[in-house]
């Protein structure tokens, strides 16, 4: 049985309200695959009647499953590749040169998911700072279970088959029975928090390298702006901030410039007079 | 670009053929180390034929294994251009490391999945990346 417009715009709604994600007419199929799991965890055949119910008897806890399911996205270790090799090649120079005085990188991985992206991003700067370096990551994510699995930081085969290089499989993971477990040497270096990108951030930086993607295509153009203005008063002055290949600040945010990096693009505040006061800046828009 | 899948398992073979040929790879097929080892003799060391850029692997086979054939291919210089990817359900940490000290380039554990195989070749730079979903 298929959704009806009014449970369509129920749900949509609700995502819209809670995520500012927008889901457009014809996703309806989207909505279907995700809370059918829902559904017959609550013992009902349809998604429809489960909708009917979360409309009839609205449950905070309920609500927020359904915006968990429609906000979880796809990753996988070293998703499009290219971002982490410049990272290493363009970012990490350049850090090592104004960073030389604390010798301390901090990184957000935003919309982390089930955790591959911050653990990506571990593994590639154990790897490629200098002794003397430290580093810390922050994963965040609206979803309290995927945050549940990412803390966890256990793998399945067939996730570790996903882009992770078997060098650094047998390196930085132990194997727990069927599943592998990110080393704790690397996982300490992972903390994981609740944030929702739509609603204002709880204070937290100022990161030196900010990953956000293919979570902005999600959001309409003034979400966007407003979630990019956020980010912009969470990244140093001289920070790099790293979008999705479908994603760019231009037209959306132009205290952002696009810094080519290799086959990819980076993003830096566009002078430091102006990136250095983004509290004041946040305040106009 | 020429690929060897070796397998002892037929559909596994085909399995592998069809993920790789919807790149564009052309496909030899051998059922043990040793039928593989056999055609690179007769075509490439004593022939003209093209030398494989990648040859998927698997580790348990008859005659001649995975573990040997990766190591024999390491051992001859006229074969320095393959690329050797393990794809077997030797699972076991130790194991992994046997194969990549031996001179495996890359390793995938079955089952997988094509995108696991693509995004492994991504990272080899066998292809682009962002092909695999």
């Amino acid at each position: 049985m298929t959704l009806t417009t009014q449970e369509f715009a129920f749900i949509s709604g609700l995502v819209r309200r809670d995520a500012a994600i927008v889901l457009e007419a014809g996703k309806e199929y989207l909505v279907e695959a995700r809370l059918l799991p829902l559904a017959r965890q609550s013992g009902l055949p349809t998604v429809s009647e489960f909708v009917n119910r979360a409309q009839q008897r609205p449950e905070p806890d309920m609500h927020r499953k359904i915006v968990d399911a429609l906000t979880t996205n796809e990753t996988s270790f070293f998703r499009d590749g290219e971002p982490f090799k410049q990272l290493v090649e363009t970012v990490l120079p350049d850090l090592l040169a104004r960073r030389a005085s604390t010798r301390q990188i901090k990184v957000w991985s935003a919309a982390s998911s089930s955790g591959q992206e911050p653990y990506t991003l571990a593994m590639v700067l154990n790897d490629n700072l200098p002794a003397g370096w430290g580093f810390d990551i922050v994963g965040t994510d609206i979803s309290t279970e995927m945050l549940t699995r990412a803390e966890a930081g256990q793998y399945t085969q067939l996730e570790v088959n996903r882009g992770l290089p078997a060098q650094l499989l047998v390196k930085h993971f132990e194997r727990n029975g069927a599943h592998w477990k990110i080393a704790s040497g690397l996982r300490n270096k992972v903390s994981f928090r609740r944030i929702n990108l739509a609603a204002p951030f709880p204070p937290m930086g100022p990161f030196d390298i900010v990953f956000i993607r293919n979570v902005l295509i999600y959001f309409d153009v003034q979400t966007k702006r407003t979630v990019l203005q956020r980010v912009a008063g969470t990244l140093r002055p001289d920070g790099w901030l790293f979008l999705g290949s479908a994603e760019t600040t231009i037209g959306i945010d132009d205290r952002f410039e696009r810094v080519v990096a290799g086959r990819t693009s980076a993003y830096k505040l566009r002078t430091a007079s102006k990136a250095a006061a983004p509290v004041s800046a946040l305040g106009k828009g | 670009m020429l690929t060897m899948v070796i397998d002892d398992s037929r559909a596994m073979r085909l399995i592998l053929k069809r993920i790789v040929a919807q790149l564009g790879f052309d496909v030899v097929e051998a059922g043990n180390g040793q039928e593989a080892m056999d055609y690179l003799k007769t075509n490439v060391l004593d022939g003209e034929g093209e030398i494989p850029g990648l040859a998927l692997v698997d580790w348990n086979m008859p005659e001649m294994n995975g573990l040997e054939f990766v190591t024999a291919v390491r051992a001859e210089p006229r074969l320095r251009g393959m690329t050797l990817m393990m794809v077997t359900t030797e699972s076991e940490q130790n194991q992994i490391v046997r194969a990549l000290a031996s001179g495996a380039h890359e390793y995938v554990i079955k089952p997988f999945t094509p995108d696991a195989i693509i995004d492994k070749l991504a990272l080899l730079g066998l292809v682009p990346n962002g092909v695999a979903a």
